[in-house]
């Protein structure tokens, strides 16, 4: 069993799901992604928690250019393997209540999307990294542009462009390393034992922190992501959100800073400030938002910003934070565009203050809901809290000011967050709520998962935690003794 | 070296094929005559060649590489072109025939061994080209192609024979062997001279004429407009891949020690090509004239082999020729059959096209990935190895620049996919015919393969 099987199983499953038409498609895509579910499921019931890379896989493919079909998991990847395993069933089931025009092609893009994904977070060679960083962006493209909304063409261009940029720079990155290894791969164990000296590796911190930051996306380059996030259908929305931002967020633990650590070290402040800013910025525009989906966007730009920071700061609590919290905010923000895919669905507006009372005529709707916001805003025994605290706690060692920053603006965000509940939900309805129907059949299904998600994860998040400890330390301790003093 | 004698030969036998009116054996005759020529080249392949006729011609694993793609790239023109001479002009044992004289030009161009066989060989491909340029007789603009594209080449040839002659009279032979050997009898750069140095730099004016780069560019668009799009694609793929080929093979054969001297020179005109080819090409609404600038950008990218040349430069362009060429076939076929529909080549023509015809746009959507580079396509690979060149000769810069470019190619490149998937026309039937079917299916299939298994190419250098 290697990790093969789980990158091509959705190839394949792409490219069966293309014979279907309609219904038919999305049973098919719907049974393949829960098999993808299943046999990650399986390599996880295999994995011993400790640092190696495990189920791994070593064929040549250009073996003049020193590139390999290298993959493998480890307790980080594994992470990522859950994440995007788990969500895109969600996700499909999410369009069930949707008539997309060519369902087939629809269904084949999102699993071969899955496929770019796997690739992208079990990859342990550079050259192969970047090809699935790519193979994941066209399909999200055509998703975006071929069933998004009115302003799409323009809109997901530019989200693209954005995107390519930035990864074109990472490829430069990526084959400068290669140049330097002397035996001339791109083997990523290899690039780790690289000793540039710091100049030369502020040139590689540049190239995959362009890529990453885009992606994420920090401030201030995120000026493509509300935009796209609300033209995009919203499976779309989801898998960006969801699973594609946590692209960034993976490259530079796995990538960028143990690459260049010097590099990264001489713009580290430069980050961390970045990111900071981000969230304060991403809150106050979030407040002033009364496009549900917007606002929500918005959100998630806080929220990335806070998982970057952490991570910036390069501790162990702030690592594992993290990686719980990736996990956790991609169900949470899949659940919270669920909730306004619902709302716009039934009631054809996302404006916030044209709603209200719809608690009284959807009740299992409004318990669902709260939960998902108070997993987003963090409550204790929800899954967003230990990753937050965790993450703050990281950032607390970096410097108490910036943690009394990020820290208001989580409070500023638990405002605005509970605030569009009580607009939504309660007060009075008017003549447009009054005819909200409760959920049914496959929206209750994926609600009912994401809310039990949230708290079994937030109840007893040890199990999780466990998975990466291993790698995250081993990780941590190859980088930490290369920073040039001693924090 | 009977690859050679065929292609020369096939013509005549073609010419009096016309004369007996054999029109219908005109297209098998051809395709099976270039495929024995095809064997024959391949049959060489790995025996230890000798420069032969006095040597005036080496037909290396170079060679043969070379010969193999312009070959198989005509041999999908040629199946193009099926239907389409017809239309033009009664003649058309001639376009066939002069389509493989120039084709006995580039493997004449992409074999040589001597200057003097340089010179002759780009002369044959193009009096042909010049002639195929201004083949519909009664229409104005192919007639302002052909007399543009002559008095350009002629000019051009003309900075080239002086340069080839300035060489001879510093060395005193046109023989790439003594060339070389004289260069490297003359290690200091003091010890060469002056007329030496003119020599190189005039050959370069020549050559960049010949492959399109800037600022030698101008013919380039108004030609590629002009002539039937066909001979466009023709020009476009097969003449600059052999364009590239013989570049690289007199630099890297003769004047590699050289490089401090000339690669500044051409440093500053590949960012000049890259640049003024894509922001030239945002600006067209053509999409005939959007992929005649978008050529001078490749010419751009295809540059990156020479300067920073290495072991890999031959296999790079080999490469990165053969994407382009297929990615380009692709576009000029469709771009044929819309054309033929809605009687205009501009973007709005694109609109909904896959609708029309999902088959074509698909395959059309394959060649604008691969010409703009994204991964998983032949173009891809192409510009991977063009890039890792570069950063080996430490041109970072370079480098950067033309990733920026890469960048601004997107947005023309995914105009046509925009149209043909994301704006609506009128829904009228696009038929395409069987041979364009195989054609063009052929061409995608082959750079999906390449850009998934890229040893598939590579592997023969």
């Amino acid at each position: 069993m290697t990790v093969s099987i789980l990158i091509f199983l959705p190839v394949i499953a792409a490219l069966a799901v293309l014979l279907f038409k309609n219904d038919a498609a999305k049973h098919a895509a719907l049974t393949f992604s829960v098999a993808e579910l299943a046999v990650a499921l399986f390599f996880l019931s295999k994995f011993v928690p400790n640092a190696s890379v495990q189920f791994g896989i070593d064929a040549p493919w250009i073996p003049k250019f020193g590139i390999y079909f290298s993959a493998g998991i480890d307790g980080i990847s594994m992470m990522m393997v859950l994440l995007t395993t788990i969500l895109v069933p969600l996700i499909i089931l999410t369009t069930y209540k949707h008539q997309y025009k060519n369902a087939g092609a629809f269904y084949a893009l999102v699993l071969f999307m899955q496929a770019g994904l796997l690739l992208v977070f079990t990859a342990l060679d550079g050259f192969l990294f970047y090809v699935g960083w790519e193979a994941a962006l066209i399909p999200i493209y055509f998703i975006c542009s071929l069933w998004g909304g009115e302003n799409r063409i323009k809109v997901t261009l530019k989200f693209f462009i954005y995107t390519f940029s930035g990864s074109l720079f990472m490829l430069l990155g990526i084959i400068y390393l290669y140049l330097q290894t002397p035996a001339k791969t791109f083997d990523i164990f290899e690039f780790y034992k690289l000793g540039l000296d710091a100049h030369h590796q502020a040139f590689v911190f540049w190239a995959f922190f362009l890529a990453f930051a885009i992606k994420m996306p920090l401030f201030p380059l995120h000026t493509w992501q509300p935009d796209t996030y609300t033209e995009a259908p919203s499976a779309g929305t989801m898998l960006l959100a969801g699973i594609m931002l946590k692209m960034g967020i993976y490259g530079v633990i796995r990538w960028m800073i143990p690459n260049a650590p010097l590099g990264f070290f001489d713009w580290e402040s430069m980050c961390i400030m970045l990111a900071v800013i981000g969230i304060g910025y991403a809150s106050i525009i979030a407040f002033k938002q009364n496009d549900g989906k917007r606002l929500v966007a918005y959100s998630s730009i806080a929220h990335v910003g806070l998982i970057a920071a952490g991570i910036f700061v390069w501790t162990i609590e702030g690592l594992q934070g993290a990686m719980i919290q990736m996990l956790s905010h991609g169900i949470n923000v899949v659940g919270m565009f669920f909730i306004w895919d619902i709302i716009s669905r039934r009631l054809g507006t996302r404006s916030i203050s044209d709603l209200g009372g719809i608690a009284k005529t959807a009740p299992k709707f409004a318990i669902a809901f709260l939960i998902i916001v108070l997993g987003t805003v963090a409550l204790p025994l929800t899954n967003g809290f230990i990753g937050e605290f965790l993450l703050l706690s990281s950032v607390f060692q970096w410097n108490v000011w910036m943690v009394s920053a990020a820290g208001l603006t989580m409070i500023f965000g638990a405002v605005y967050m509970l605030r569009m509940y009580k607009t939504v939900m309660h007060g009075p309805t008017n003549e447009l709520t009054v005819t909200f129907t409760d959920i049914s059949g496959s929206e209750t299904l994926v609600l009912s998962i994401i809310c039990a998600l949230i708290i079994i994860m937030g109840v007893y998040p040890q199990p999780i935690l466990h998975i990466s400890e291993a790698s995250v330390t081993h990780l941590f301790n190859v980088v930490y003794p290369k920073f040039p003093q001693l924090k | 070296m009977n690859t050679l004698i065929i292609i020369s030969v096939l013509p005549l036998v073609l010419l009096y094929l016309g004369l007996y009116k054999a029109q219908k054996a005109l297209l098998p005759v051809t395709v099976i005559g270039l495929l024995a020529a095809l064997g024959f080249a391949v049959a060489e392949w790995n025996s230890s060649a000798v420069p032969i006729y006095s040597g005036m011609m080496l037909f290396d694993n170079f060679s043969i590489a070379f010969s193999a793609i312009t070959i198989i790239s005509t041999i999908l023109i040629i199946f193009l072109s099926r239907g389409y001479f017809e239309k033009i002009s009664n003649h058309i044992a001639e376009y066939y025939a002069i389509i493989l004289f120039s084709l006995a030009g580039i493997i004449v161009m992409v074999s040589f061994y001597n200057l003097t066989m340089l010179f002759i060989g780009i002369e044959i491909m193009s009096v042909s080209l010049y002639i195929l340029a201004g083949i519909k007789k009664s229409d104005f603009a192919s007639n302002e192609a052909a007399l543009k594209y002559f008095l350009m080449g002629a000019f051009s040839t003309g900075f080239l024979l002086f340069g080839v002659a300035l060489i001879y009279g510093a060395t005193g032979s046109f023989s790439l062997e003594t060339i070389r050997d004289w260069v490297l009898d003359h290690p200091h750069a003091k010890d060469i001279t002056p007329m030496f140095y003119t020599g190189v730099l005039l050959i370069i004016v020549g050559l960049c004429f010949k492959v399109g780069a800037a600022p030698f560019h101008f013919w380039t668009p108004d030609v590629y407009e002009g002539s039937p799009t066909l001979i466009t694609a023709f020009m476009s793929t097969v003449v600059k891949t052999a364009g590239f080929a013989a570049f690289l093979r007199l630099f890297s054969a003769c004047f590699a020690p050289l490089s401090d001297f000339w690669v500044p020179v051409l440093l500053v005109i590949t960012i000049v090509t890259l640049f003024i080819g894509n922001i030239t090409a945002l600006y067209q609404h053509s999409f005939k004239r959007m992929l005649a600038f978008s050529s001078i950008s490749h010419a751009g990218y295809l540059l990156f082999a020479i300067v920073a040349l290495g072991a890999n430069s031959g296999s790079s362009v080999l490469t990165y020729a053969t994407a382009y060429s297929i990615a380009s076939i692709i576009a000029f076929g469709a771009l044929i059959l819309v054309q033929q529909q809605q009687g205009s080549d501009s973007f709005e023509s694109f609109n909904g096209l896959a609708k029309k015809n999902p088959f074509l746009a698909l395959v059309l959507t394959i060649a604008m990935l691969s010409l703009a580079g994204i991964p998983l396509t032949a173009g891809f690979i192409g510009k991977f190895y063009m890039f890792s060149s570069a950063l080996m000769q430490m041109q970072v810069w370079l480098v950067v620049l033309a990733v920026v470019n890469a960048i601004i190619s997107i947005f023309y490149y995914f105009r046509v996919i925009v149209a043909m998937y994301f704006r609506d026309a009128e829904r009228t039937e696009l038929v395409v015919p069987v041979y364009y079917k195989l054609v063009l299916g052929f061409s995608a299939i082959v750079t999906i393969l390449i850009g998934v298994y890229p040893s598939l190419i590579s592997r023969f250098f």
